[in-house]
């Protein structure tokens, strides 16, 4: 069991260091020098938010900035840019083909109200955080007490470990939350002593099933493409949706793919057929033995187990060319057939929801 | 007989429901459900009161050419005014008071006809849209509002809150189960003002407690759960039900 925490901490070290390298340009309707500015270069850790730049960026453009108060946002080919969203996931979701160095546009004026909700810097963007989180809880717990009890300085030490990317201090804080985790099978399956023996749980207090807090940022092109390249630029937040919706896992023996999860979140783009508990191609996981434990909440179990089975029954699908053509979780590109635990467990983010990135082509 | 008060109201529910295995929670089917006829008995009453209508949205946006069966949506009433009068009028925006059970429901009813209301010029209108969306991770309804005056020019948050003071930061909490933040309408992507729900579920649970928890049955009549939701959350914004809606049951 410890070997698989050591590579869980490997996994979620690679993501906390993640960053993307940034060309910032200011706009040039604020460029008040000649020659104008050159950009600034910024890695950006793929965890954070923009916002959390300014401090880096401000000065190196504070010279050339117009008289008058400063209201940040920054925007890409166009597109103002939502602070909310974590960088790593604006990157994945809006750069197709992904763009090194991204370049990106700041604003210090004229800040789209009618479209973005309003930034006033790291407060804004904690009290985001921390709203996330108390989500995040109450979808894993059922309530946020958790959370909402955190001391002031825990709250903070939490904060700033994401603002610094600490990644010791965020597990020695959020450890307190008591944020139960599902069972990974990825690791079950690989180890030869998979089975611990019923109603063992580690200290993370494991559960069988539940409900995972995910985000999901669908964009939907009418074109077919080959390359990434092809792809047009999203130019509108409309044609982005936001399916801010849990995945709820049933365990019923067989290994909970991401597949399965696509088909929870997205059952209008698979056919009636693939719908059915039928095995996945190429994936056969009935070796693992059923291991005996404890429904939590047996009654919920079997009431979000009908809903599940009937929402599925009444989703219309699509067409036949209407198809998933991407899908990126931290800048990685899953297989379907991948445990949904592992990406659990090693792929979220510090707000507890695992936000992923969906492209689909839908017919004309 | 007129009902005026939730108190009053709940005696005379015949539901009962598994109290202990209920946590005070809907589908969105279930929610889906109870809005689109909890929109048509609104608007069949043919009332003063302006009705509230069920807005489909397609899930994806991008998608609103193929009609997907599974519908989403949300309950709208728009174009409200919330705009107190001057103080020598009645202030009818008030909240119920609960011991005027029998005098003033049909007044009340012929009061909140905002639509007519009379201003002098210099007082400018300020309106505000509610919209009740379902929350996939609450499992509950939610309120969201935003308000304006009538060249379009939309109101912050203080401005708001001198109109339906019960929305303000001091007297939410005095509710405990709600507060008021600004973040984006889950469908229309634009900033909007969501009553918070963390809450909602313990609060519904209660509401439906008044009972005979002996015989407990398992009917939920999803219908009435909106119409209970909306007492509560109503009064905070200050719309209240007409008296119709309750008594027809």
């Amino acid at each position: 069991m410890r070997k698989a925490l050591q590579k869980r901490m490997e996994a979620q070290k690679y993501v906390w260091e993640g960053a993307i390298p940034l060309q910032i340009h200011l706009h040039e309707s604020q460029v008040t020098t000649l020659p104008p500015p050159p950009p600034a270069l910024i890695l950006a850790p793929r965890i954070g938010y923009l916002p959390l730049l300014v401090p880096l960026i401000k000065p190196h453009f504070r010279s050339t900035l117009p008289p008058g108060v400063d209201t940040i946002w920054f925007e890409y080919r166009g597109l103002p840019l939502k602070w909310y969203i974590p960088t790593g996931v604006l990157f994945d979701l809006l750069c197709a083909e992904p763009e090194r160095p991204w370049n990106i546009t700041v604003h210090f004026r004229g800040y789209p109200g009618n479209v973005l909700i309003p930034c006033d810097g790291e407060d804004s963007v904690k009290w985001s955080f921390i709203n996330s989180l108390k989500e995040a809880a109450y979808i894993i717990n059922g309530n946020c007490k958790n959370v909402m009890n955190m001391s002031q300085s825990d709250q903070l030490e939490l904060w700033h470990s994401v603002m610094n990317g600490n990644l010791e201090a965020y597990l020695r804080v959020s450890s307190k939350l008591k944020l139960a985790t599902i069972e990974d099978e990825y690791t079950s399956l690989c180890s030869s002593k998979s089975q611990q023996g019923s109603g063992e749980t580690d200290f993370t207090g494991q559960v069988k099933t539940g409900r995972v807090p995910v985000r999901l940022y669908v964009w939907g092109l009418s074109e077919d493409f080959d390359d990434l390249e092809d792809i047009s630029q999203v130019d509108s937040w409309e044609k982005i949706s936001y399916v801010n919706r849990p995945v709820e896992i049933h365990k019923e023996g067989k290994c909970f793919t991401l597949h399965d999860a696509m088909k929870n979140l997205l059952p209008e783009f698979f056919s009636d057929e693939s719908l059915s508990d039928s095995k996945l191609a190429g994936v056969d996981f009935e070796d693992v033995q059923k291991i005996p434990s404890e429904d939590v909440s047996s009654n919920k179990v079997v009431e979000d187990r009908g809903q599940n089975a009937y929402e599925h029954r009444e989703a219309c699908y699509i067409s036949s060319s209407a198809e998933i053509k991407l899908i990126r979780i931290q800048g990685i590109e899953p297989k379907l057939e991948i445990p949904f635990s592992w990406l659990v467990n090693n792929l979220l983010n510090p707000d507890h929801f695992l936000h992923i990135c969906v492209c689909v082509k839908v017919p004309q | 007989m007129c009902l005026a008060t939730l108190e009053v109201f709940w005696t005379v529910i015949e539901v009962m429901m598994d109290v202990c295995n209920w946590d005070g929670t809907v589908s969105a089917k279930d929610f889906r459900i109870g809005a689109l006829s909890f929109a048509q008995k609104w608007e069949s009453l043919n009332s003063a009161f302006p009705p509230w209508s069920w807005v489909p949205c397609p899930k994806h946006s991008w998608l609103a050419s193929h009609e997907l069966l599974q519908e989403e949506g949300y309950l709208s009433l728009e174009n409200i005014c919330i705009s107190r009068p001057n103080e020598e009028d009645i202030d009818q925006n008030s909240q119920t008071d609960p011991g005027e059970e029998e005098t003033s429901c049909s007044e009340k009813e012929d009061d909140i006809d905002d639509a007519t209301l009379v201003q002098s010029n210099h007082h400018e209108l300020h309106y505000c849209d509610f919209h009740v969306v379902y929350s996939y991770t609450f499992r509950v309804p939610v309120l969201y509002l935003r308000a304006y005056c009538s060249d379009g020019r939309p109101l912050l948050l203080d401005e708001i809150e001198k109109e339906l003071p019960a929305c303000s930061s001091k007297e939410l909490p005095e509710t405990k189960w709600a507060f008021i933040t600004q973040e984006e309408h889950p469908y229309l992507k634009r900033p909007w003002y969501k009553l918070h729900p963390c809450g909602t579920s313990e609060f519904m649970k209660l509401l439906f407690l008044g009972g005979d928890t002996a015989q407990p049955k398992l009917e939920v009549v999803l219908e009435l759960y909106l119409l209970s939701w909306f007492s509560a959350v109503g009064q905070v914004v200050g719309l209240t039900i007409p008296c119709k809606m309750l008594n027809d049951r």
